[in-house]
């Protein structure tokens, strides 16, 4: 038998996508994946997929930020080129303040689109689930959830049919 | 019983999923390049041939081609560098702030006013850099080891300016292309053209709009939203203490940043509209650019026009209750001297004219709003115009007094970045869906999950 990635069934709305994905979680499959053309929160909910590590990212983008911002300054007007402006003291921190909160906002937007590409796993070259020629609709008025083969209750009939039986428009095969 | 009226919706009824989908992604994928577009792109390349040419007269014969002269020596490119970032900040506005405030109408009309930021601080960029006189040394204004051992001085406002904008554009474009990801990855699937589908293919990055990545890029949009709220705030403060710091009388003043941020808004609605109304004309988007939209975005510049209204009475009421007699005399000058043709004029545009806002007749005639959109936009540039080039024209001394004349390059090369404007806005009409198509889909009734789902 050829392996596959795993099955796919495709769903005509939201809500029976939803039902689906906790009925796949209840029935203890884990290596799940639900596709939408929008967000939906119920899904995530579905999924269990609430936590993610972004906004420890982009803290961390925000502090190395501030602080590069400040202590370039600080560098720049205390060491490294000191100039006498009108008698006023070289470390002026209320004059760094602008250039510590940009830098601290640019670093953290970079980190967060980083971030999230990171996590995501993006730019991503090939993915099996676009084997399956309906999943152009993915992006445009289709749901689709997939077991993958890798889950240790996956067998490609028993999984099919169970998908089946929740109400899919169509289950295909997805190859690897 | 009265037949309550029901109210005007943000989503004409009646549409699908796929229809969404297929309405918006048709403007960028049909063959046929609409009349509308090719005369819209045709003004824009024009006037983008003129900014090159201006900018070849600049650099060959330097500054002077300009008229600033001392004592103004700011003049029509530090006024238009304001307005057009100014413009800018109703696109983050509507990206940031009305989605941390859940305002769901922004849906349908964040992604153009994101385009319109970004293409509005592009020709913000072009007037500092152009003045700098050796624009292609423009790396000197940003701090890095050289043999020059010379370094920007952080205390100065003009400094802080180019951390301000550059962080502004950087982060600006960063959201728009988030936002545009899941959009592209439709755009891939739906061409046919084997090259485009390559090319938005590869800026999708593999988007395939898994669970997975939904749940962390809501995350991540929130994010954003979050760092551009605070960030289009500053952008402005920062470009107002480029004056406040002065000690120029009519500059000098601490209430400048929330009265610059008020402008600003009130000019990037009134480009929003400007921009929206004949788009959703062309295209035939009235059914997701809705009356509502326009009317919710003429509020925005009513109430923001109102703030500059107050700006201008409280500016006007402290430099005479200041009792500094260089303050008093530079207002007296505004109002009666060489310049009070365009203060008459700005106070017409910005604070008389939008009065007509009240009334909801006006608000729903989309014609109208066009127009008033435009005034507006002219009223603002003259409110720039008229604080930079009449605070310097008579400040301290009679004896520097001097006026601003502009030459036909400061003309060219201000109506040339409206052409660089259109003609990227009108590239970007034709290849980049003009409306977040997965955003609007949230707004469809069909979206929400039933009851039975939700536990």
């Amino acid at each position: 038998m050829r392996s596959i990635y795993g099955v796919m069934a495709e769903f005509d709305n939201p809500t029976a996508l939803v039902n689906a994905a906790r009925a796949a979680r209840e029935k203890g499959y884990r290596k799940l994946d639900a596709y939408s053309p929008f967000p939906i929160e119920e899904l995530s909910d579905a999924l269990h997929l609430h936590k993610n590590r972004l906004p420890l990212i982009v803290l961390a983008g925000g502090i190395v930020g501030g602080l590069a911002g400040y202590l370039m300054q600080y560098y720049v007007t205390v060491w490294d080129f000191p100039i006498n402006i009108g008698g006023r003291p070289l470390h002026s921190w209320p004059a760094y303040i602008v250039i510590t909160f940009e830098m601290t906002i640019l670093l953290a937007a970079i980190s967060a689109v980083m971030g999230l590409l990171a996590l995501c796993g993006l730019p991503m070259l090939y993915h099996p689930a676009f084997n399956v020629p309906r999943f152009a609709l993915a992006s445009r008025n289709r749901f689709f959830l997939s077991i993958e083969a890798t889950d240790p209750l996956f067998d490609a009939r028993a999984t099919s049919v169970f998908l089946e039986t929740l109400g899919a428009k169509e289950v295909s095969e997805v190859a690897e | 019983m009265v037949d309550q009226q029901q109210a005007p919706k943000i989503i004409a009824p009646g549409y699908t999923f796929g229809t969404v989908t297929d309405q918006i992604a048709t403007v960028v994928l049909t063959k046929k390049t609409s009349l509308f577009w090719l005369a819209g792109f045709g003004v824009g390349f024009s006037l983008l041939l003129l900014f090159l040419w201006s900018i070849t007269v600049l650099l060959a014969k330097g500054v002077g081609v300009w008229g600033n002269r001392t004592p103004t020596m700011w003049g029509f490119d530090i006024t238009n560098f304001v307005w057009w970032i100014g413009i800018g900040h109703a696109g983050t506005l509507i990206s940031a702030i009305l989605l941390l405030l859940n305002q769901r109408w922004r849906n349908s009309i964040n992604r153009f006013a994101e385009a319109m930021t970004l293409f509005a601080v592009a020709c913000a960029g072009m007037f500092p850099l152009l003045h700098l006189g050796r624009p292609w040394l423009f790396y000197w204004l940003f701090p890095y080891p050289n043999t020059m051992n010379v370094q920007p001085n952080f205390r100065s406002p003009l400094v802080w300016d180019v951390f301000a904008v550059s962080t502004y554009a950087t982060v600006s474009l960063l959201f728009w292309y988030v936002g545009l990801m899941p959009d592209l990855a439709t755009l891939r699937d739906r061409t046919r053209n084997p090259l485009a589908r390559v090319i938005y293919g590869v800026m999708a990055m593999g988007w395939r709009g898994s669970a997975r990545h939904w749940s962390v890029y809501e995350t991540a949009t929130l994010l954003l939203a979050g760092l551009a709220t605070p960030l289009v705030l500053s952008v402005h403060t920062v470009v107002s203490f480029d004056f406040t710091i002065a000690i120029v009388p009519g500059w000098h003043s601490t209430f400048f940043p929330p009265y610059f941020v008020a402008g600003a808004i009130y000019s990037g609605f009134a480009m929003v509209l400007a921009l929206a109304i004949p788009l959703r004309k062309a295209y035939g988007l009235q059914g997701l650019i809705t009356d509502k939209h326009l009317d919710n975005c003429a509020k925005v510049m009513l109430a923001t026009g109102l703030i500059v209204a107050y700006a201008y009475i409280l500016e006007t009421f402290t430099a005479w209750y200041s009792g500094n007699v260089y303050e008093q005399a530079a207002f007296w000058h505004r109002m009666t001297g060489p310049y009070a043709s365009s203060y008459w004029l700005l106070v017409g545009c910005n604070i008389a004219a939008p009065q007509a806002l009240w009334f909801k007749r006006v608000r729903g005639n989309a014609a109208l709003l066009f127009c008033w959109s435009l005034v507006v936009l002219v009223g603002m540039w003259l409110e720039r115009y008229v604080i930079i080039v009449s605070s310097l024209a008579q400040d301290y001394l009679p004896s520097s007094w001097g006026n601003f004349h502009p030459t036909r390059w400061d003309w060219g090369t201000y109506l040339g970045t409206i052409g660089m404007f259109l003609f990227l806005f009108f590239i970007f009409i034709r290849l980049l869906p003009v409306i977040s198509i997965f955003e609007v889909r949230t707004l469809l009734p069909q979206a929400k999950v039933g009851e039975e789902a939700q536990r």
